[in-house]
């Protein structure tokens, strides 16, 4: 957080890339981070739709040039199929976190009706000992929850990395019919970043 | 969790594997997709046949005994040079793969074996060097407990490869072994590493043999070529008036030495290179302007920062080239050829990028281009070159101090060889003289560690360049601190009477680092005074002939009578001790700023 102070260049970007069930791979694409000091704020890795293809969701806090490069360097890696950078404008994204209670406090001493309606929580098990709530939201929604259920002696919480959707996708269905094909067409050829590129070529 | 390989057993029906003799028979004989038991240690050597290899580099141990067991066997049809220890193994593989444009093979035990071959394979990785590298493994059952020269090999060189993969099922080693060849020679090369355990080496499978890999669908080697970026490239060099071309291996290792001539000489345009670029077109190219960097020439350093348009091809602007970067050629307009699109807008920002492979990009620019001649703009480097030769060049080549120089050693080979001659350097002082100053006619005659700057990796490439350019002289040029560092590979030039030709120019330095102690530390001289055996004395041991030369007089028939005898051979020059390489951009500087003295 002081890093992004800092330096106003910087801001999250999420990365999505999707790639080969292999293993070693996640560790081929931490030390593309961990090599240059960046560190990763949140990564979620597990199967896309499609079966055999992985998808990693990776948070960083960088300025768009790092990024870009980075990027690059990832999508350079034999089993990585494809790689997108999106700001957080650019996508929906979701944390999700649970939260362990001790029942007869939170049974006794809170309107646990307006708490759960109020941040959009569950209640996932209720047992004599202890009573696990879900929520799902961005950090600051999952963080709040947080404050409010210390009071009742909250036991236990976890969060889980970020998923994040990117608005303009089309999903990845078509792409990798494309990465099949023997023939490279165009279109899995092409670098994104290179075609964002069209106004350095007005001169 | 496992690698999909089904997708290309499919095509499996072409099977172009040379098999033992019986095997042979029995497929010819059903012409079906018939399969043979074999080991997989067999298995491996299969492919590598299929693959087109002659010669592995490499040294045996426990783990990969059953690979060495079955070697005994392919005697006739592969043949194995016992290197002294495994970092000599990958770099003579490297020197193999550089002279001669195909992929090194290297063989090495788990463990130490595997972790001598780091070196290596960083090396090849920083430059883009082909190579399969296959060390053995404890057995399967054993991974992760710690077993007798058991290390995570995968993951100790990862950073350093451009692909590796552990094999634990011999059913796996035919599709593993095409993939590593295809990752390693195609798009930008690479080292690669097969990590084959025990168990599967031993195990007995069903063979179908063996299809060359020629697609992966998560890896591009290379796009499509998009003309509108060629057309834009062509435009700015139209345009351009003080145009000036950057090249790096790149051109070489696409194989586009003839296209990239075409192009410059259509177009008219200076030229210059990285120290892995050497040799692509001759030295003596009349468009040929000279070596880039920190101890390039004047010219190409000084006019980066005066050209219009710069054309970087193959090349990727390492800090040793560029110099402060925030100083580097900002009044031109920059375009970049390269096949590796992590490279373009990496270090400098382009104008126009024009990403593929050179030897199908310049083609389509030398169609578009306008035929030129830039005299004036040529001029201008010759002129800088005529003030190099004045106050640099011609000291170093023609003393008249009493004290031997490098580059007059360098000299008198060229006159000696005519620039025929494979030149392999180490790193240092030794290496810029001798890459500043060796004539190369010929592509593929200049070995070198440029990324890494890997001392010692000059004797063992030597060995692996001969077998690369087997008709060619092959020189090693050393200092007297790298030589010590892998002097032990005199005993494989030794065991399999390589002609090798070593040249120690020794001058009880490690020089580099002394020149920039007394250029930037004060003369503060820390650990650079380094004292050497009798090299000849050393030679003899390993029934190497060899002299020591101290005088003028005797340089010349001394490299003659290295250079003519039938063999390997090793001359120590004693040349003087405190001389520094010039020009030079001091680190933090612009190009523009280079030093003549």
């Amino acid at each position: 957080m002081t890093d992004h102070i800092l330096n106003p260049e910087k801001q999250e970007y999420n990365i999505t890339v999707y790639t080969e069930n292999q293993i070693g791979l996640l560790t081929r694409i931490a030390i593309i981070f961990s090599r240059r000091k960046i560190n990763i704020e949140s990564l979620n890795t597990s199967p896309s739709e499609i079966e055999s293809i992985h998808r990693f969701n990776i948070v960083i806090t960088e300025s768009e040039g790092v990024v870009r490069k980075v990027c690059r360097q990832i999508e350079k890696q034999v089993e990585v199929l494809k790689v997108y950078y999106n700001t957080n404008e650019d996508v929906i994204w979701q944390e999700m976190a649970l939260y362990k209670v001790p029942t007869d406090q939170i049974a006794e001493k809170a309107l646990v009706e307006r708490l759960l309606r109020e941040n959009g929580a569950r209640v996932v098990v209720i047992r004599h000992d202890y009573t696990v709530f879900e929520t799902t939201g961005h950090r600051e929604e999952t963080d709040a929850l947080i404050l409010k259920l210390q009071p009742f002696g909250l036991i236990e919480f976890v969060r889980s990395a970020r998923v994040a959707i990117i608005k303009h996708s089309e999903g990845f269905n078509r792409k990798l019919r494309e990465f099949e094909s023997m023939e490279p067409g165009h279109e899995p050829g092409e670098n994104e970043y290179l075609d964002k590129r069209d106004k350095v070529f007005t001169m | 969790m496992r690698v999909e390989f089904g997708e290309k057993s499919k095509h499996n029906s072409a099977l172009k594997t040379t098999f033992m003799d019986t095997a042979q028979q029995e497929l010819t004989a059903t012409e079906q997709k018939t399969t043979i038991e074999l080991s997989g240690s067999a298995a491996v050597l299969e492919a590598l046949i299929a693959e087109g290899v002659k010669t592995i580099f490499g040294y045996p141990g426990g783990a990969i005994m059953p690979i060495y067991d079955a070697l005994y066997d392919y005697n006739d049809k592969l043949e194995h040079i016992l290197v002294r220890h495994e970092q000599g193994g990958i770099h003579a593989a490297q020197g193999y793969a550089r002279t001669s444009g195909n992929v090194g093979v290297v063989f090495a035990t788990s463990g130490p074996g595997a972790t001598n071959l780091v070196t290596g394979l960083a090396d090849a990785q920083i430059d883009s060097t082909p190579l399969v590298c296959i060390t053995g493994q404890v057995f399967a059952h054993l991974l992760g407990t710690d077993a007798f020269q058991e290390t995570d090999v995968i993951n100790i060189t990862t950073p350093v490869t451009k692909w590796n993969y552990q094999v634990t099922d011999a059913n796996e080693i035919p599709e593993v072994l095409a993939k590593a060849f295809y990752i390693a020679k195609s798009g930008r090369p690479g080292p690669v590493l097969i990590d084959i355990t025990k168990n599967a080496q031993i195990q007995k499978f069903q063979y179908s043999g063996y299809t060359c890999c020629k697609h992966i669908r998560s890896y591009r080697p290379k796009p499509i070529v998009r003309r509108e970026y060629i057309e834009e490239a062509a435009k700015l060099i139209n345009a351009a008036k003080k145009p000036f071309v950057l090249w790096g291996q790149g051109v070489i290792l696409g194989k586009a030495e003839k296209e990239f001539a075409a192009f410059i000489e259509k177009a008219g345009i200076p030229s210059a290179w990285t120290i892995l670029g050497a040799g692509a077109i001759p030295s003596d190219h009349s468009l040929n302007v000279g070596m880039l960097g920190m101890h390039g020439n004047y010219g190409p350093n000084v006019l980066t920062n005066e050209c219009d348009v710069l054309i970087a091809i193959g090349m990727r602007f390492d800090d040793r080239v560029t110099g402060r970067l925030d100083k580097y050629a900002k009044q031109a307009k920059v375009i970049h050829l390269d096949i590796d699109p992590a490279e373009i807008d990496k270090n400098v920002q382009t104008t126009v990028p024009v990403w593929g492979d050179c030897k199908e990009t310049l083609p389509l620019l030398t169609e578009l281009v306008e035929a030129k001649q830039h005299t004036e703009w040529l001029a201008k480097f010759r002129e800088y070159q005529r003030q190099e030769e004045e106050q640099v060049i011609q000291g170093e080549l023609f003393p008249t101090s009493e004290e031997l120089t490098m580059g007059e050693v360098i000299q008198q080979i060229n006159e000696i060889t005519g620039g025929e001659a494979v030149i392999v350097t180490d790193v240092g002082q030794h290496q810029m003289v001798a890459c500043r100053y060796a004539k190369l006619n010929n592509t593929r005659s200049n070995v070198t560690s440029g990324g890494l700057g890997t001392m010692g990796f000059c004797l063992p490439a030597a060995i692996g360049a001969k077998y690369g350019a087997p008709d060619k002289p092959v020189i090693a040029v050393i200092g007297d601190g790298g030589v010590q560092m892998t002097i032990q590979e005199l005993g494989t030039i030794m065991q399999f009477n390589v002609d090798v030709k070593v040249l120690i120019l020794n001058n009880q330095f490690l020089g580099m680092v002394r020149q920039w102690q007394q250029l930037f530390h004060d003369k503060r001289y820390s650990f650079v005074n380094i004292t050497s055996p009798d090299y000849v004395k050393v030679a003899e041991g390993y029934y190497i002939p060899g002299q020591k030369v101290e005088n003028r007089e005797s340089l010349r028939p001394a490299l003659e009578a290295m250079l003519n005898h039938p063999g390997s051979y090793l001359l120590e020059v004693m040349v003087t001790k405190e001389n520094n390489v010039f020009p030079m951009v001091p680190q933090g500087c612009s190009v523009s700023e280079i030093r003549l003295k």
